[in-house]
């Protein structure tokens, strides 16, 4: 893939980020145009800039990834992610915002009185918020990887400094604006391309492919292995091999291979002719970590597909960055719209990457062979178009790539950062916000260094379980539950978010490997939730008398609208 | 396997994070030995447990605040058992021997209404209960008797007397103290309602004046003028709730600035840069609007020319910052330094110690206001406002 154009259209976007960002508010007004001055974020603009900051790396690079890989059951992951805000919309968005509160912990300590279960909660945001840094970080290095063949860790390098340079020298003043600015600018680096590439199928005598034949070749290709791999073959296919396969050197010999399984070291090239179907790749004997989430849903798809649906769907309430813009909101009223915006907005962006998996089948079959499925929308311009086009459309993606890293990776930072600050560190001030910053970032930039090959979209799906089960039961039932006690909110939390915790550490790993104990360990919404909640529900039916003096006037703050309650106190 | 130990550190790092917290807030100085005689030694031990009595106790006499202090109390006399109560009920018993609860509450009824400690057997069935002498001690705030310690032993002791009547003469300051602790509350308080209907009278003079002389030459402007003023009145007079939005306070603020300008002219200019994000913080009611009446009166004194002012309102994580800024006459250090000590009180208009006292009084501390002037510099002051406090709303 050709950089030259790429290379500057991920510069321009840094440059911009930072520019939005410092300058967005240096217009100064005079007092005649008060009323524009002081006006509040609309629901639109918000919704924007919540969905700029919620689309990650894992939708714009992951989702076309997992549908080029494993097909349409991966659907369910755009559709989770969108309808997570359908529930938010329904049962948290106006009471949160009604009740004052800025971040989670500061929900907690409105809700529960207590310092106590305001720690639980921050440490579970620190927590959720560097799991989910992890693969934007990720996500960096692969992008920066297949545009320039640079090593993989730099991309995530330029992200996290590029973030806590603005963030820690306060460059983000004008944050919705930035983050309104990258969700058209993601949009537009999806769906421009994408019309050109509809365009170009539609040239090419619109193929089409059913997803449970295997993919061919449309053409003579030639595919590097990326890491060892063991190559399933279900009939005899004859491809020419320079490397090792089977522990045998070739050079550019032409091999015919039998059907059974075939070792192949990772750095050999392999040459399919077109029409070759493209031979599935069996990573079970692998310690990587894609391979063993997709065979853990390959054995049981429905408990999986179900993980994933209470995971997204009861995760999104509690991802710390996208909390925090609904105070931006001046009232609930608001707050539900722009909940309901965020819906449409989000819906019409995860219309596209769905596409660019199912032409990534037809085009760049081999990229399931590669692991390196996640950079099927980076490949395909040039792969479909190419020439100049093809360039200067994937340069455009790029860019957009870039956006999604640093719009989710900057806002998570803060969040992080705040709690750091807020909570931990131990006294306030400037200063002290910018050492938060550059731990909140430091963590997961090691981690991530240590951990690698990560897919991108299933480290997102983890962290949404962690949320979902600790969060979650905590938001709802605090919105909607009068005899909610601390206690049973900080048992709740520990038991429901813990054990995924636990299982996500475990996953990472690479621990238990296959079999229905990895299914458990892979996808823990699905019993890590119902605990949390039961948990919460046992515990503060115990400890009645524990039950925060004030809570039916608090219930009643965050249900009644503003304008009802400003009556009532008069 | 190093992938499995970085899982593992990926899952520990949040944990180790929690426990530190809790490390640093449950670490008290633990070790008070090494330093001086067996004497002082045991001088030490006891003014720390007192001294570790002594927090709850400030927060007034109530079943939780005696309930976390009885121990470290029972621990400093060296009793079996301690009760405190107030007038009509036992609060806490700590130690053994709680059945004597009802019966030690029909004996203190004379000790409570002279304020007169006194010694007492107890009678029991209880074959083995060690508590058969009750010294009471009664708990007094200015003269008034509150409750009152009781300290049970198995036997008369003319020592556990002297000592009970100490420590209840040290918990009565404790009351005290927390008395003084509310009434300083209350006095605040007080003074934010005073605040509410100090817009100074000045200001409503010289509006109205203002007014009036528009109402021949241009009495489509009077009107607009008045509207502004009925505007800014309701809004300072509005009875319900301490705090406000940035959003509100700011339009209360545009309309003051519209009669003052309408005073005088072009000699004062203003301009604004308000982060639309911090608009919906809450604030303590009319905190802002006597910082810009401040920086007009400044900017305006001892100078023929104009004057510019400048406020901003910036997004910083979870704190909004306002800076309000004129380029006037400025103000010695020193002399401002003794105007927010309230050793003078400024001439005129509300105080900028008000709203220092109360922005410390609501936030804390850490945000009263910081003011950058000197003599001929013009002044800048800035106001940071938590997006969230509890109990702000």
């Amino acid at each position: 893939m050709n950089s030259s154009y790429a290379v500057p259209a991920v510069a321009l976007v840094v440059v911009a980020t930072v520019l939005v960002g410092a300058f967005g508010l240096r217009i100064s007004r005079t007092t005649s145009d008060f009323y524009v001055a002081s006006r509040t974020v609309g629901p639109r603009l918000n919704a924007a800039a919540i969905s700029g900051e919620y689309l990650s790396a894992a939708s714009f690079l992951g989702i076309a990834g997992l549908v080029l890989v494993q097909g349409p059951d991966m659907l369910w992951y755009p559709v989770g992610y969108t309808a997570g805000y359908l529930v938010l919309l329904l049962f948290v968005a106006a009471p949160l915002r009604r009740s004052g509160a800025y971040t989670l912990p500061d929900f907690a300590e409105a809700r529960l009185a207590s310092q106590a279960v305001r720690r639980l909660a921050g440490a579970f945001v620190v927590g959720v918020g560097w799991l989910y840094l992890l693969p934007q970080l990720q996500g960096a290095g692969l992008t920066l990887q297949v545009l320039t063949g640079a090593p993989d860790s730099l991309g995530g390098v330029i992200v996290a400094v590029v973030v806590v340079a603005t963030v820690a020298a306060g460059g983000m003043r004008s944050i919705t604006f930035v983050q309104a600015f990258q969700y058209w600018l993601k949009l537009t680096a999806l769906l421009v391309p994408a019309l050109f590439l509809i365009l170009a199928w539609q040239g090419d005598g619109a193929p089409s492919h059913a997803f449970e034949e295997p993919a061919t070749f449309r053409e003579q290709r030639v595919v590097r292995v990326g890491e060892n791999l063991a190559l399933k073959l279900d009939r005899p296919l004859t491809v020419t091999v320079d490397g090792t396969v089977d522990g045998r050197t070739h050079t550019d010999t032409r091999l015919r291979l039998r059907s059974g399984t075939h070792h192949i070291d990772a750095g050999t090239l392999l040459t399919f002719a077109a029409g070759d179907p493209v031979p599935e790749a069996d990573r079970r004997s692998d310690a990587g970590l894609s391979p063993s989430q997709a065979e853990s849903r390959g054995e049981r798809p429905l408990y999986a597909t179900y993980g994933l649906i209470l995971a997204t769907f009861l995760g999104t309430m509690g991802l710390p960055h996208v909390v925090v813009r609904f105070y931006t909101s001046p009232h609930g009223v608001a707050a539900r719209r722009t909940t309901v915006a965020v819906l449409g907005l989000i819906g019409a962006f995860y219309l596209l990457p769905p596409v660019y998996g199912a032409l990534g089948r037809l085009y760049a079959p081999e990229l399931t062979l590669t692991g390196d499925a996640d950079a099927a929308v980076l490949l395909l311009p040039d792969r479909v178009i190419g020439g100049l086009g093809g360039d200067l459309l994937g340069a455009l993606v790029a860019g957009g790539a870039f956006a999604a890293f640093l719009s989710t990776a900057s806002g998570l930072t803060m969040a992080v950062a705040g709690v750091l600050t807020q909570d931990v560190l131990p006294s306030r001030g400037v200063r002290h916000f910018r050492l938060g910053t550059v731990i909140a970032m430091a963590v997961p930039l090691a981690a991530s260094a240590l951990v690698g090959g990560l897919p991108v979209a299933d480290a997102v799906g983890l962290a949404f379980a962690v949320s979902a089960s600790s969060f979650c039961p905590l938001l709802v039932l605090g919105i909607w539950w009068r005899r909610l006690t601390p206690p049973g909110a900080a048992a709740g939390m520990l038991v429901g978010g813990g054990s995924a915790l636990v299982a996500v550490a475990a996953t990472m790993a690479g621990f238990p490997g296959s079999g229905a104990m990895h299914a458990l360990l892979a996808w823990p919404a699905l019993w890590s939730v119902p605990l949390g909640f039961l948990t919460m529900v046992l515990v503060s039916l115990a400890t009645p008398g524990k039950v925060p003096a004030g809570t039916a006037a608090i219930l009643a703050r965050f249900h009644l609208p503003e304008e009802l309650r400003t009556e009532v106190k008069g | 396997m190093s992938g499995f130990l970085a899982g593992l550190c990926v899952a520990i790092l949040p944990l180790l994070a929690a426990g530190f917290w809790l490390g640093r807030r449950t670490a008290r100085p633990q070790s008070l030995g090494g330093l001086g005689t067996p004497v002082e030694h045991a001088t030490f031990e006891t003014l720390h447990t007192a001294s570790l009595a002594a927090p709850p106790l400030r927060a007034g006499l109530t079943e939780e605040t005696a309930r976390k202090s009885a121990r470290r109390l029972r621990t400093l006399l060296g009793t079996d058992a301690l009760c405190l109560t107030d007038q009509e009920r036992v609060l806490v018993w700590d130690g053994v021997g709680g059945h004597h609860r009802d019966e030690i509450m029909k004996r203190l009824a004379g000790p409570l209404e002279t304020g007169r400690g006194e010694a007492f057997p107890l009678t029991c069935d209880a074959l083995d209960c060690t508590v058969s002498w009750a010294v009471v001690a009664p708990l007094t705030v200015d003269d008034r008797v509150h409750g009152a310690l009781v300290a049970c032993a198995p036997r008369e002791s003319a020592v556990l007397v002297r000592a009970a009547g100490e420590v209840a003469r040290w918990v009565s300051v404790q009351l005290e103290l927390a008395d003084l602790d509310q009434s300083r509350t209350r006095l605040i308080e007080a003074e934010i309602k005073a605040l509410r209907a100090q817009i100074s009278p000045h200001f409503i003079f010289n509006s109205l004046a203002v007014i009036a002389s528009f109402v021949r030459t241009d009495p489509e402007r009077a009107r607009e003028l008045l509207l502004e003023f009925a505007d800014f009145t309701r809004y300072s007079f509005r009875r319900h709730g301490d705090f406000t939005t940035l959003a509100d306070e700011l339009h209360a603020i545009d309309h003051y600035l519209a009669l003052v300008r309408a005073r005088f002219g072009d000699r004062l200019s203003v301009t604004l840069q308000i982060a639309p994000e911090v608009l919906p913080v809450t604030l303590p009611f009319l905190c802002l609007q006597p910082l810009v009446e401040n920086a007009v009166k400044h900017g305006l004194e001892g100078k023929p020319d104009t004057c510019h002012i400048q406020i901003t309102a910036q997004d910083a994580g979870a704190e909004a910052l306002v800076v309000i800024e004129d380029d006037g006459a400025g103000m010695d250090p020193s002399v401002l330094r003794r105007i927010l000590a309230g050793e003078v009180s400024p001439s005129g208009g509300i105080g900028l110690s008000n709203v220092d006292d109360r922005l410390r009084q609501v936030y804390g501390d850490d945000y009263g206001l910081v003011i950058e002037t000197a003599v001929g510099a013009g002044m800048r002051i800035t106001a940071r406002l938590p997006k969230y406090q509890p109990g702000v709303h």
